[in-house]
C-alpha cells in the first residue's frame, strides 16, 4: 500500500495534495483497494460549496455504497470530469487521473485537522486491527 | 476485528485465507467475500470455471415412512414426483402464502429427504419443520456435518471431472449422485446459483479441504478462479435467482416472486394453499420485475420505487451487472407497471433516476 509523503489524509481515507489554496481531492490506496472494483462515482458540479468532514459525493464498488468526506472547506473550482465514465481509473490511479475535485480553500488552518502520510498509515493499521 | 467477533467460520476458512479471502459478515457467518476482485470472479464463472464455499448453507435430513407425506404439506412443490437421485427447487410455506424459506430438495432414498436451506434460516426451518413433523418423521440438522463446494461455469464439468470418480455427463441438471472423495461419502448434484452449467458437492470438513485444493490445481489451467459471496451476489442477480431476505420473506409469496411453477396447487393440502388459491383468483397486485437504469446510478435494496408517479415499491436487489455492464435491479412493482418497456423511477439518495422495465432474467446462457 502506498501513501505520498507530500499529501494530506483524512480518517475516512480521503487524500489532499495542497498548492496554495488549491486542494485536490482523491481516495487512498487503502480506500480503493478496500473497496473493490469501482463502478460508479457521482461528484459536485463546479461552484458547489463543501464543508470539511461532510459527504462531497459518492463512490460505488459492485457491492457497496460510500460517502466521500471534503478534506477541507471551501468551492469546488474542477472537477475531474472524465472520472464517471472511467471509475476504473480510482482503482488504477487513485493518486493520479483517479483524482475527484479540486477545492479552493477557505481556511488553510483547517489542514491542522489532517493526518500526514505516517499518521494516516498508523491509523490504517489500527483500522485492520 | 471487533466487527468480526462472534461470527462462525466454515472449516475451508483458513484456506480461504491462505488463498487471498476477503471476509465479510453474512447471517451470522465470517464468509468470504472476493479473493482477486468480484468482476474477475463474475467473469471467472461466465467464461471458465469458479469454486465457492458455501458451507455455511443448513442442511436437515428428513426421515421415515412419513418423510414425504411431512414434506408434501410443509412445501408447496410435489415432493412425490422426485425420484431417488433427483433435485427439486422448492419452498417451505406459511398458512398466508408466505415463504419461511427455499430450498432445494434431494431424495436421498424412499423414505430420505435432504432439505438445503438458507443459512440464516436453518433454526426456524427446523422449527417450522419440527412444528408441523408433530413427530410423524425424524427430523435431523446435519448442518455441521456438511461442508458445501460449489463449482461453477462452462468448464465446472472438465475441472470436476478430473478429480471425483464420477462419470458427471450422466449426472443431468437437478439430479445428483452419492459417490466417495478422499476416503468420506459425498453428494455431487448438477445444481447451482449461478446461471451457468455446474456442479454442488457436499462433504465433510477434511475431504471438502481435499477436494478444495485439488480443484484449485487441477482447474489451473482451465482458469478456475477461488469466488467469493460477492461474485455469487452478481451471478445470481444477472441469472435472477431469489434471494431469501431480498427477493423473498414471510410476506411475500411465490406467485408475487414469480415461482409459481414451483407451486403445485393439485396437490390435495399444503401449508398455504387456500391463501394462494385466493391470490390467484383475485389477481396479484404486485409483482416481482428486473429493470435496467436509463440514467447514471447504481439500484440498491430498499430503494424507493416510483411508478406512474406515486411511490410504489421497493428495489429488493441491485448492481453494476459485469456481464451487461450496466446497472440492474429487481423490484417489487405494482402490477399495472409490469410490462417490458414500462419506465419507472428509482430513488437514489436525493434524486430520481429513470429506469425501464426489461424481460428476466437479464442473462441466460446459451445452450
Amino acid at each position: 500500500m502506498h501513501y505520498p509523503p507530500e499529501l494530506k489524509y483524512t480518517t475516512e481515507h480521503e487524500w489532499a495534495r495542497v498548492q496554495g489554496n488549491r486542494v485536490t481531492v482523491g481516495i487512498t490506496d487503502y480506500a480503493q483497494d478496500a473497496l473493490g472494483d469501482v463502478v460508479y462515482v457521482e461528484l459536485p458540479q463546479p461552484g458547489a460549496r463543501v464543508i470539511q468532514g461532510q459527504p462531497f459525493g459518492v463512490v460505488e464498488s459492485v457491492k457497496s455504497v460510500s460517502d466521500l468526506f471534503a478534506p477541507v472547506s471551501g468551492t469546488v473550482t474542477e472537477v475531474n470530469t472524465p472520472l464517471p465514465n472511467n471509475p476504473d481509473l480510482i482503482n488504477r490511479e487513485p493518486y493520479g487521473q483517479g483524482w475527484m475535485i479540486v477545492v479552493e480553500m477557505e481556511d488553510p488552518s483547517q489542514l491542522g485537522h489532517l493526518f500526514t502520510a505516517q499518521q494516516y498509515e498508523r491509523h490504517v493499521q489500527e483500522f485492520q486491527g | 476485528m471487533g466487527a468480526t467477533q462472534g461470527l462462525k467460520r466454515t472449516p475451508l476458512y483458513g484456506v480461504q485465507r491462505a488463498w487471498g479471502a476477503r471476509f465479510g459478515e453474512f447471517a451470522g457467518w465470517e464468509l468470504p467475500i472476493s479473493y482477486a476482485g468480484v468482476i474477475e470472479e463474475h467473469l471467472a464463472v461466465r467464461t471458465a470455471v469458479g469454486v465457492f464455499d458455501v458451507s455455511h448453507m443448513g442442511e436437515i435430513v428428513v426421515t421415515g415412512d412419513l418423510a414425504l407425506e411431512v414434506i408434501q404439506e410443509v412445501t408447496c412443490n410435489d415432493a412425490s414426483r422426485l425420484a431417488d437421485g433427483q433435485v427439486q427447487y422448492t419452498a417451505l410455506m406459511n398458512p398466508s402464502g408466505g415463504v419461511v424459506d427455499d430450498a432445494t430438495l434431494y431424495r436421498l432414498g424412499k423414505d430420505r429427504y435432504m432439505f438445503t436451506v438458507n443459512a440464516a434460516n436453518t433454526q426456524k426451518d427446523l422449527e417450522w419443520l419440527r412444528l408441523h413433523n408433530d413427530g410423524r418423521a425424524q427430523i435431523e440438522d446435519r448442518s455441521a456435518h456438511f461442508c458445501l463446494l460449489a463449482i461453477q461455469g462452462p468448464l465446472a464439468e472438465t475441472v470436476l471431472g478430473r478429480v471425483v470418480p464420477v462419470d458427471l455427463t450422466a449426472i443431468r441438471r437437478y439430479w445428483f449422485t452419492a459417490t466417495a472423495f478422499d476416503g468420506a461419502e459425498a453428494i455431487i448434484s448438477r445444481t447451482g446459483y449461478t446461471g451457468e452449467d455446474g456442479f454442488e458437492a457436499y462433504l465433510p470438513a477434511a475431504a471438502a479441504t481435499a477436494l478444495w485444493e485439488r480443484l484449485l490445481e487441477e482447474g489451473k489451467p482451465f482458469g478456475i478462479r477461488p469466488t467469493g459471496l460477492g461474485a455469487r451476489d452478481t451471478l445470481r442477480l444477472e441469472a435472477c435467482y431469489a434471494l431469501y431476505g431480498h427477493e423473498l420473506n414471510d410476506g411475500v409469496t411465490p406467485l408475487e416472486a414469480n415461482l409459481g411453477w414451483i407451486v403445485k396447487f393439485q396437490k390435495p393440502v399444503f401449508l398455504g394453499k387456500e391463501a394462494l388459491e385466493r391470490q390467484r383468483a383475485d389477481g396479484l397486485k404486485r409483482k416481482l420485475v428486473g429493470f435496467e437504469m436509463l440514467e447514471p446510478g447504481i439500484p440498491r435494496a430498499h430503494y424507493p420505487v416510483w411508478a406512474g408517479g406515486r411511490e410504489a415499491g421497493q428495489v429488493t436487489s441491485g448492481t453494476f451487472s459485469p456481464t451487461l455492464k450496466k446497472a440492474i435491479g429487481l423490484a417489487y412493482v405494482p402490477v399495472e407497471a409490469t410490462a417490458p418497456g414500462v419506465e419507472i423511477e428509482i430513488g437514489i439518495r436525493a434524486r430520481r433516476a429513470k429506469a425501464r422495465i426489461v424481460p428476466t432474467p437479464f442473462y441466460k446462457r446459451a445452450g
